[in-house]
């Protein structure tokens, strides 16, 4: 007999084991990890599709910004380059502007300089005259000289009318003080009785007369009361004639000043 | 002269006796299992793996494709029961190179074992996949007529399985025995080449037949959902 039938129960029991067997140590595992290997790697496929995307993505973005920046670049370039250009001329205005200005002020300098000197050569030319007129005044007033100037004096006081004199005699009248008459020489003794005299009888007063000598009074003489004085001396002349000088070379200097600017108009091209 | 390792016994108790043929039988199991084991035990899931586990992997998607091919849809559900029909067969024949050893296949009551499992796992899987009623009509398509010829067909290819693995394997080893008592030299490792390759060719025609077998046990369902597929398309 070739089949036994407890060997072919026996096997089949085997054989349904070995099925178990099989199963829980071969397909399972097996299986299970080939699908764990599929999985990982269709998500690396899509992980790696992804970066790809990515980096495709990116690269664009990237030259987009790249263009971007380089247009960017470019019109700055253009605007700095223009710029650039503004201030080198703004500069230059500016500079010529300057130098206008400065060379402008030199002159203005240089005029006011000649003005300047003009001025004191005037002045030192007035002032030398003056010195010169009273120098040569000085040394002439002599006896004779006073005595003529004196005379005027008292002609003068016994001539002169009005709001001054009536003032001065009033001033004289009132006060208790001696009367100075001051005089730019010594008065002989005569003199200065006749001139006491004169005075005396012109206001008609009985004060006391004092004479004093100031050098300063060139040719010259003046009585002082109170806070007031009547004077003759050619000193005053040539005080008038000193002022009227200035007044004219006043007169001229702001004369120049308003003619002068004029020529400077056609600067700044 | 003996036709199977069913007579060599080791033991014997009353009915339980432990010939060569149960012996063998262990022996392969305890290769399978235990190689399965120690392979599996650490198996990697990325793309980094052993030579052992990729060896397993070609076997077990091999077979995968080969179920997939005879027309079975989800393969895993039976690879299992088919799988593992291969893998015994195949390596029952393989250990042939272990001097000593006897094909526990070469033994009638192995395959008819085998073939038995079969005969009851074809309409098992024909029941889950389309009922009892749905599995049972098939033995009455075309016609009724035809009820009695799907048995006889039935046991009768169950039969055959039993017969052909047996024969093949029990005359692979019978023809290097007589081979060794004629010329002892050469001639016995060249057919014992030959038996590895009708081994492994039993094994692989063993278990596609199986998968026809359940194939055509499900292949009723497949038509209506083909019809299906097409009735839907139409629409």
């Amino acid at each position: 007999m070739l089949i036994d039938w407890f060997t072919v129960i026996a096997q089949t029991l085997n054989f349904l084991i070995l099925v178990w067997l099989m199963k829980r140590f071969l397909y399972k595992p097996i299986l299970h990890a080939i699908d764990q290997r599929e999985k990982l790697i269709a998500k690396e496929l899509a992980d790696a599709a992804a970066t790809q995307s990515d980096a495709q993505k990116e690269r664009d973005e990237f030259q987009h910004k790249n263009m971007a920046f380089d247009q960017q670049r470019a019109a700055l370039m253009s605007k700095a380059t223009d710029e650039a250009k503004a201030e080198r001329q703004r500069l230059l205005d500016e500079a010529r502007k300057a130098a206008d200005d400065l060379s402008a002020k030199r002159l203005e300098s240089l005029r006011n300089d000649v003005r300047n000197m003009n001025q004191d050569i005037t002045l030192r030319t007035q002032q030398e005259v003056f010195a010169i007129s009273r120098k040569v005044l000085t040394d002439l007033a002599d006896t004779s000289l006073e005595k003529s100037i004196l005379e005027r004096f008292i002609d003068k006081l016994k001539t002169s009318k009005g709001e001054e004199k009536d003032q001065l005699t009033a001033a004289i009248k009132v006060t208790r003080n001696p009367v100075i008459v001051r005089t730019g020489f010594d008065l002989s003794a005569e003199l200065s009785a006749t001139t006491e005299r004169s005075i005396k009888d012109t206001f008609g007063i009985e004060n006391q007369i004092r004479f004093e000598t100031a050098p300063d009074l060139i040719g010259g003489i003046e009585l002082v009361t109170d806070g007031h004085k009547l004077s003759w001396s050619i000193a005053d002349y040539l005080k008038s004639m000193e002022n009227g000088i200035a007044e004219l070379l006043d007169d001229k200097s702001k004369s120049e000043a308003d003619v002068e600017p004029a020529p400077e108009a056609k600067h700044g091209d | 002269m003996r036709l199977s390792p069913d007579e060599i016994l080791f033991w014997q108790h009353g009915y339980f006796k432990l010939n060569a043929t149960i012996l063998f039988t262990w022996g392969v199991m305890l290769l399978l299992a235990v190689g399965s084991k120690l392979v599996t035990r650490k198996l990697s899931t990325d793309l980094n793996r052993t030579r052992w586990q990729n060896l397993l992997e070609i076997v077990v998607t091999a077979i995968m494709k080969q179920i997939e091919e005879v027309g079975l849809r989800h393969p895993e559900k039976y690879i299992g029961f088919l799988g593992t029909l291969f893998l015994f067969v195949g390596t029952a024949a393989l250990c042939t190179v272990i001097p000593g050893y006897e094909p526990p296949t070469g033994s009638l009551s192995t395959t008819a074992a085998l073939a038995l499992c079969v005969f009851v796992a074809v309409p098992l899987f024909g029941i889950e996949d389309q009922g009892v009623s749905g599995y049972l009509k098939s033995y009455i398509e075309p016609t009724v007529v035809m009820l009695p010829f799907n048995i006889i067909s039935e046991i009768s290819r169950t039969l055959a399985l039993a017969v052909r693995l047996f024969g093949n394997m029990m005359s692979g080893a019978m023809i290097i025995g007589i081979l060794l008592s004629i010329t002892p030299f050469i001639f016995p490792i060249v057919m014992t080449l030959l038996g590895l390759l009708t081994g492994m060719v039993q094994a692989y025609i063993f278990s596609i037949l199986a998968a026809v077998y359940i194939a055509a046990a499900t292949r009723a369902r497949k038509k209506v959902d083909v019809g299906e597929e097409k009735t839907e398309s139409v629409k």
